[in-house]
């Protein structure tokens, strides 16, 4: 940054703390963390419209932070977007453009189109140079028929058949390319995207738990959450676990009692306007 | 880190947990391998009999484990051949930490715990480091999941400190199957935070009578 402070900043990063967090890192001081959502997300287009899938783990490193996470975001009642990536950014950037829509709904009086919602994400991605690490899987069905498309966190983007994205994405993806074809009946859809996700959720450790889906057609969005459960929990001790007082040790007690500095005096009026 | 070319280990996942009652001992460890996000086998034993009394049980990197399992038995063998009887667990306690310094300055990647019975026949438990630091407890826990997993055992097991006087007896007042039931649940809770672990769960009791081996199911995600 120049010394030149005369405009305000129009957009993108601020960078100035770069130089400080270098030197508090060379310091020692360890910084904190981004909740990643590991993943599998995928969505394809069958006869009538697009299917998205979604898993449901989300990981900070090697713990899994949430185990029933929503991956499948809101975009319009006709278009909805998986994430995968850092959580913040994917929730974010899909809260940013679902607003967008809304408004550009108002001002127009039509039904939002995919492509709308695709530019507004991939110039915003754009941007922000891939420091916004949110990946995107976008489907919708509109008034020009069913589409679907992938976003990069650099904000290039495809328009595909079928899209699979995320740490567990070769697994679904191996699925997709054995078993799509082209005019898939809605019941042959879910399963594909199922056992797609399903691949994700037990061959990558980043994604688990459950299978969220969505089915969006003409005039019509079905959000299918945990769809599937297929993974429960294997054993819970029966007699249970007691953490009676006594159990954990106290080494020392002390009270302070906290002077009261206000008088509460009864009656008065009542607060003003 | 990944920048340097020398780094020759891999962490391939895994916990691994040991308990000591009066007269028994369970030792348990899932059975998942894993490099990076993915799977390599969902059903590989971390657990070694290395004596009759005696089992250890690493989670790390397992070409450094085959390694020091292949090394200890080795060296027990030799013992038995030696002393006409097999090595008492806290003979081979001390024989693994000095089998781990001995690589003080290229460590084997490898989170031991070994249980077993001691002379006595009462449970006993000893934890290590990475370079042979060691100590008998009353229970253990490592490996990935092993931050999981501690502070449970510490909640329902509380070991009294080994620094007291008179020295007081660190193996828990639970039955056996309480503290099979203990393991199965903490097991099945750490399964559930921690990615690396998971698929089975192997737990291997050793008592008076002999070793009894046990495999239950864990979450395969």
């Amino acid at each position: 940054m120049t010394g030149s402070m005369d405009l305000p900043a129009k957009g993108g990063f601020d960078f100035d703390l770069c130089r400080r967090n270098n030197m508090l890192e060379k310091n020692g001081l360890k910084l904190p963390g981004f909740l990643k959502t590991g993943t599998t997300i995928v969505g394809l287009v069958f006869q009538d419209g697009v299917v998205l899938g979604a898993d449901t783990r989300a990981t900070e490193g090697p713990i899994v932070a949430d185990k029933n996470c929503e991956k499948i975001h809101f975009m319009a009642p006709n278009i909805y977007c998986c994430g995968a990536g850092t959580a913040a950014d994917t929730e974010a950037v899909t809260d940013m453009v679902s607003s967008q829509l809304q408004l550009h709904r108002y001002a127009t009086g039509r039904e939002s189109r995919v492509i709308t919602a695709l530019t507004l994400l991939k110039s915003h991605l754009f941007r922000y140079q891939g420091h916004v690490s949110a990946a995107l899987v976008l489907g919708g069905v509109d008034c020009t028929g069913p589409h679907l498309h992938t976003v990069y966190p650099h904000g290039s983007t495809d328009t595909l058949p079928f899209a699979t994205m995320g740490s567990g994405s070769l697994a679904a993806m191996s699925v997709f390319e054995s078993r799509f074809k082209e005019g898939l009946t809605r019941e042959e859809g879910i399963e594909l995207v199922s056992d797609a996700i399903r691949a994700g959720i037990f061959n990558d450790l980043g994604s688990g738990s459950n299978v969220d889906v969505c089915v969006i057609t003409k005039g019509k969005t079905e959000y299918l959450r945990n769809h599937q459960l297929p993974n429960p929990r294997t054993y819970a001790s029966s007699k249970g676990f007691s953490f009676t007082k006594g159990q954990t040790e106290v080494l020392s007690t002390k009270i302070i009692p906290l002077k009261q500095k206000v008088e509460v005096a009864e009656g008065g009026d009542a607060m003003e306007e | 880190m990944s920048r340097r070319g020398d780094w020759v280990y891999e962490n391939n996942g895994g916990t691994c947990v040991a308990i000591a009652g009066a007269d028994y001992c369970v030792v348990a460890a899932d059975t998942r391998l894993s490099v990076g996000y993915s799977i390599l086998t969902r059903d590989h034993s971390k657990i070694c009999d290395l004596a009759d009394k005696c089992v250890l049980a690493s989670s790390g990197f397992q070409g450094d484990i085959k390694a020091l399992h292949k090394n200890l038995a080795a060296r027990e063998l030799l013992y038995q051949h030696q002393h006409n009887k097999r090595m008492s667990c806290p003979a081979m306690a001390q024989l693994l930490s000095n089998t781990l310094y001995y690589k003080r300055f290229f460590p084997y990647y490898a989170f031991n715990v070994l249980g077993g019975l001691d002379s006595e026949g009462k449970g006993c438990v000893f934890t290590y480091d990475a370079v042979g630091s060691y100590e008998r407890t009353g229970y253990s826990a490592q490996g990935t999941g092993s931050t999981l997993i501690m502070p449970v055992l510490d909640n329902q097991l509380k070991s009294p400190s080994p620094l007291l006087l008179p020295a007081r007896d660190a193996v828990t007042p639970l039955s056996e199957s309480e503290a099979i039931d203990l393991v199965k649940d903490v097991f099945a809770s750490a399964t559930e935070r921690d990615i690396y672990t998971g698929d089975k769960l192997e737990i291997v009791v050793i008592n008076k009578a002999g070793t009894k081996r046990e495999y239950i199911e864990l979450r395969k995600d």
